[in-house]
């Protein structure tokens, strides 16, 4: 089955300033794909282009087998989008909105239905509503027209916790129905939760393609453990462990980072010593490790 | 044309009635200065063998409501919907910014075709003004009037970067317009020199126009063919050179 998106040697300048440097990755039907990355990284950027917003400056986008310029006025049809600022007259009411939008596509979905699952209130003005209304909103009127792909460029900004998750169960439903989404955040949470695979974007180019799970594999984040020991002892004798890579402490805690077999090497130690290990924690690295990891700069926004 | 482009010319309609400041300035105040001036008995005297002060301004207040709306309904409208993302969000539909543009265009034509229907009324019912003895000549100097202004206030929507600057601008033009359509001086008792300025802009020559179909003839060419010109070039220009973000 050919991909429903293809990016390739994407690249995009404005003025002498590179947007998107090198970009290249593929979708499949009816995946969740994230496009991750911190702000300036050229997400949005690449995004615009696969809309037919931009046109690139180089390189070949297809979207669903259309070239999203010389042919919008079909990939409007079965594209939806929704803009990280896609905004509405302020005087427009929620359901005259849904209902306009709805008009405009072949096959549009139900919107009063869509209008119940994102909670939203029909009479309500545009300008009335809050930062997560509009948010719920945009995404709404991505995908009246029952897209072939829906593009959400950061889904959840500005939502409480909460209306994020409920959010995140919309889009899980609406992949069940067979709808591929492309996915641009900055939010690790939110690309791990969702996402069977991820480019992570970084200075414009794709800096790796894999699921969540691969990704923090890659980044050969060790695992942590950390406990409080029933009484003082050396921490050297773990320190000289082959499978461990670091020995700290923090007030009456130890923590000890190391490779897979790591844990098993520190408790027979412990054992040995009869010394119980209190309040024990291992944690395994995240998306969040690996994107520091492998894009060697912390801060992810 | 399908139910997506009646749906958006009817919701544009809708979101401009809601738009109170266009509705009050633009309909109900030339509405309420008619009403006055019909009650002053001295402007009902005749000036010329044919028509009284209040005759003449009849014609005035039908520009004034086509001006308010086109000069500074329309671009403010507008330059805010590209100004907030609307035209931006419209392109990644099947519909496109074009047909936004254009429901904003009948919307407010619609609403200046009724608002003049019923200063005409309110003139011949409520204080015995005599209809355009030429009502096809009239038709035709008010289509090409309002097209005119239509055209001017987008063409001041697609240069201005911004909503601010459309409505200063169209504000801005809007005074001297009004001045030369005999808003303050009728245009008889101008300098000859401003009669002459006020041949050539957009309401004096719609003033021009609609003062030949009052007193019984079909339009001269003159006017019509500046408010074509006005109407045409506007338009062209906009078209070119429309700044969509």
């Amino acid at each position: 089955m050919p991909p429903v998106i293809e990016v390739t040697h994407l690249h995009k300048r404005y003025d002498d300033k590179v947007a998107v440097d090198d970009v290249s990755f593929t979708v499949d039907k009816g995946e969740i794909f994230g496009i991750l990355g911190r702000n300036g990284a050229g997400k949005t950027t690449t995004v615009e282009c696969v809309e037919g917003l931009r046109a690139p400056d180089r390189g070949t986008i297809s979207v669903l087998g259309l070239d999203p310029l010389a042919d919008r006025a079909e990939l409007t049809r079965r594209l939806g989008v929704q803009l990280q600022a896609g905004m509405l007259p302020g005087r427009l009411r929620v359901g005259e909105a849904l209902e306009l939008y709805s008009s405009f596509y072949p096959r549009p979905a139900d919107w009063r239905g869509l209008l119940h699952d994102l909670g939203l209130s029909e009479k309500a003005r545009y300008a009335d509503l809050s930062g997560g209304q509009k948010q719920r909103l945009s995404i709404a009127l991505a995908l009246v027209g029952s897209p072939d792909v829906a593009i959400l460029d950061e889904l959840t900004t500005g939502l409480d916790p909460q209306a994020r998750r409920d959010t995140w169960e919309l889009i899980e439903g609406v992949r069940a129905r067979g709808v591929t989404i492309v996915l641009v955040t900055h939010f690790m949470e939110e690309a791990e939760r969702l996402c069977d695979r991820i480019a992570l974007i970084d200075r414009g180019r794709v800096v790796v393609v894999d699921t969540p799970a691969g990704l923090a594999e890659r980044a050969q984040a060790e695992q942590r453990i950390r406990f409080r020991p029933s009484r003082e002892f050396d921490t050297g004798l773990l320190a000289d462990l082959p499978e461990v890579s670091g020995v700290g402490g923090r007030g009456e805690f130890v923590v000890v980072t190391g490779g897979d077999g790591a844990l098993n090497a520190v408790m027979a130690v412990l054992a040995r010593h009869q010394i119980v290990a209190e309040r024990l924690r291992v944690e395994q690295a995240g998306l969040e490790d690996a994107f520091v990891e492998l894009t060697g700069r912390k801060d992810a926004e | 044309m399908n139910s997506a482009t009646w749906r958006l010319i009817a919701v544009e309609g809708k979101l401009c009635v809601r738009d109170r400041a266009a509705l009050v300035w633009g309909v109900a105040c030339p509405l309420v200065v008619l009403v006055i001036l019909g009650g002053i008995p001295s402007l009902r005297e005749p000036i010329t063998a044919d028509l009284t002060v209040f005759d003449v301004y009849v014609p005035v207040l039908i520009l004034f409501n086509v001006a308010i709306l086109a000069m500074t309904a329309l671009p403010s409208t507008l330059a805010g919907y590209r100004e907030n993302g609307v035209l931006r969000r419209m392109r990644t539909t099947p519909v496109g910014p074009v047909r936004v543009l254009a429901a904003q265009l009948v919307a407010n034509f619609v609403i200046a075709l009724v608002a003049m229907a019923l200063f005409l009324l309110v003139a011949g019912l409520g204080f015995g003004v005599e209809p355009p003895r030429h009502p096809l000549g009239f038709a035709v100097a008010w289509l090409l009037a309002t097209a005119a202004l239509l055209s001017i206030g987008l063409l001041v929507t697609a240069l201005v970067p911004s909503r601010a600057a459309a409505t200063a601008i169209g504000t801005l033009l809007f005074f001297p317009m009004m001045f030369f359509a005999g808003l303050w001086v009728p245009i008889a008792q101008m300098p000859p020199i401003l009669q002459n300025v006020s041949a050539y802009t957009p309401l004096g020559a719609g003033m021009a126009a609609f003062q030949d179909s009052y007193l019984g003839g079909f339009p001269s060419w003159q006017p019509l063919a500046i408010l074509v010109a006005y109407a045409a070039i506007c338009a062209v220009v906009a078209v070119r050179w429309f700044r969509w973000e």
